[in-house]
């Protein structure tokens, strides 16, 4: 076929104004995506404006809210969501990465690749269903056998004090734990499959057993992917509404003891946005969503970096 | 001349494939020897069988023995990781540990044995990394990363780090394959001064490279042994029709 007909039959066949069209269209979607972000961002900035206003610094630094005599010190709900979702991580981490190197590297060839499909379908669990199960299920169990358990062992701690109410910081950070596991064990697994054969077979060739292996060539090379997985989960687990609301008892209140009840950004925004009748408490509930969006967006766009720092050597360094 | 590592009746089979098959040979002691033939005839699947690598391997079966210093490696009483640590292995493509810096590097199969004091573990480097000719070139900068070296350089530092065992036996899978010209000589050279302590065993498609290095080569084809003995020999007046086709390239 000469250059001529292939150039004349490659135009009937895709059609210029086709291809033209069809470009069209995936530009028009791929900005409309960035136009959304950038309004809601704006839109957001825009109704906060009074709440910083009327608040300024203090939004972040007080911690009375009280809606009626229009008093909004936010620090409340973000020290609930920071510590609450830094523990969860912090339970969640060695869990995950344990799961993932069991399924990766130690469990036969079948069993690790059914472990890793019931994995991906935890993540897939409504939130809702895990709250449901919190508040009637683990709360209880939580009020009547682990709190007093924590109280009388542990009860010398300022962490564990004061009475058990089953709904509590502690309650939300098991939930978000439970919650988050299943993202990070996914997402270290894709790490650790990217693994080169080469780096495991060198460690192998020195004498490593299968755990030095693991310590030696995989945990290493996928050191800054692991930590994406993990900061991929902080931004899960901060910006969790419904389970959060759920189990967390909602009570503005900073408090050292994770057995008292505590509140985040996200479910205050979640239980006070219809009752939010005058402009400055909306306003404020903005704000604080704003101050979640940027958190979760810089979470989100490390995360992003470290695991893509993780893939891209792995595909430029061949097998 | 002793021998060190003696083949015997060894099959490998990975799942319905016949990857090896009837091989028997010996590999003497403080010498270098060359295993060719063309792509797939099995030259790699021998050498994995000599440090147990395809133990990592699921669908791999090996049968016969191999018997390391008169004791079979494949024995049920065998260990294969104080195996491996007698017979050390290079790979085709240099493969150092990225997250870890030169000296790392070098010391990281060493540690292995237990724990190991600042200058033991310094002397170790020095000396390991001495024997490859590196270590004029890296020691300014010894914390350094290992990716930042050559392609040569990383070669070397990695049979540096095989060296730092202090292995008997040294496997090498097309060690230069992957290198330029300058950066194969050297590998060259030092396969040549590593044989007064070690018995070496090297893949290698390039003639001239077995031709140079060797004292003895194995000619294989299609998963069997075809010939082996002397390098001169080999390459001047083989036994066989088919390998004196291979050397002058009549096929492969
Ligand atoms: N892990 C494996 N699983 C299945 N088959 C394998 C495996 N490794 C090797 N084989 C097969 O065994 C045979 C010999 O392969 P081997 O890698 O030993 O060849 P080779 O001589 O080293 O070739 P090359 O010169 O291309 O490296 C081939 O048919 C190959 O497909
Ligand atoms: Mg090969």
């Amino acid at each position: 076929m000469s250059q001529a007909a292939i150039t004349s039959r490659w135009k009937i066949k895709t059609g210029l104004n086709g291809d033209f069209i069809f470009k069209g269209i995936t530009v028009l979607f791929a900005f409309s995506i960035l136009v959304i972000l950038f309004l809601m961002i704006y839109e957001m900035v825009e109704q906060s404006l009074p709440s910083m206003a009327k608040s300024g610094w203090r939004f972040i630094t007080d911690q009375n809210w009280d809606a009626v005599q229009e008093e909004f010190g936010a620090l409340p709900y973000i020290y609930g969501s920071v510590v609450s979702s830094i523990l969860a991580l912090a339970l969640a981490t060695p869990l995950s990465v344990g799961s993932a190197i069991f399924i990766t590297e130690i469990a036969p060839k079948r069993l690790g690749a059914v472990m890793a499909s019931l994995v991906e379908l935890l993540a897939a669990i409504p939130s809702v269903i895990y709250g449901l199960w919190g508040v009637l299920v683990m709360a209880p169990w939580l009020q009547s056998t682990v709190q007093p358990f924590l109280i009388d062992h542990f009860g010398f701690l300022p962490f564990f004090q004061g009475a058990p109410y089953g709904v509590s910081m502690l309650a939300a950070i098991f939930i978000l734990m439970i919650m988050v596991v299943p993202i990070i064990t996914s997402i270290s697994r894709e790490v650790l499959l990217a693994v080169p054969r080469s780096q495991k077979e060198a460690a192998i060739a020195l004498g490593a057993t299968r755990w030095e292996m693991i310590r030696m060539a995989v945990l290493p090379y996928g050191r800054s992917g692991i930590l994406g997985a993990v900061i991929l989960g902080m931004g899960r687990a901060i910006g969790e509404t419904m389970a959060v609301t759920m189990v967390i008892g909602n009570t503005p209140q900073i408090s050292l003891s994770l057995l008292s009840p505590a509140y985040t950004m996200p479910s205050v925004i979640a239980n006070e946005f219809a009752e939010a009748t005058s402009k400055i408490h909306s306003s404020a509930l903005m704000e604080i969503g704003l101050i979640l969006l940027v958190v979760t967006l810089i979470i989100n766009a490390m995360a992003r970096l470290l695991i893509w720092s993780v893939t891209r050597r792995q595909s430029g360094g061949g097998r | 001349m002793q021998n060190k590592v003696k083949l015997e009746q060894l099959n490998v089979h990975f799942g319905a494939t016949h990857a090896v098959k009837d091989v028997s040979m010996d590999f003497f002691e403080n010498s270098v020897t060359a295993i060719i033939g063309p792509s797939g005839c099995g030259k790699s699947t021998v050498l994995r069988a000599i440090n147990r690598m395809h133990d990592l391997v699921p669908s791999a079966r090996v049968t016969g023995r191999i018997l390391l210093d008169d004791k079979d490696i494949y024995d049920k009483v065998a260990d294969p990781v104080s195996i491996r640590r007698r017979v050390g292995m290079v790979f085709q493509k240099p493969n150092p540990f990225p997250a870890m810096s030169i000296y790392d590097n070098v010391i990281a199969g060493y540690k292995l044995n237990g724990r190991v004091n600042r200058s033991e573990a310094d002397e170790v480097v020095e000396s390991s990394l001495k024997r490859v000719a590196l270590w004029d070139e890296v020691k300014d900068r010894l914390k350094g990363n290992s990716m930042e070296l050559s392609g040569g350089q990383q070669q070397r530092l990695c049979i540096a780090r095989t060296i730092a065992v202090k292995p008997e036996v040294i496997l090498m899978d097309e060690p230069a394959s992957a290198l330029d010209p300058i950066s194969t000589l050297k590998i060259e050279e030092l396969i040549e001064e590593l044989k007064e302590k070690y018995t070496i065993i090297i893949v290698t498609h390039n003639m001239q490279q077995a031709a140079r290095v060797s004292d003895h080569t194995a000619f294989f084809y299609l998963g069997e042994l075809v010939e082996a003995g002397e390098t001169r020999k080999i390459f001047t007046t083989p036994d066989k029709k088919q390998t004196e086709d291979y050397i002058t390239g009549r096929f492969g």
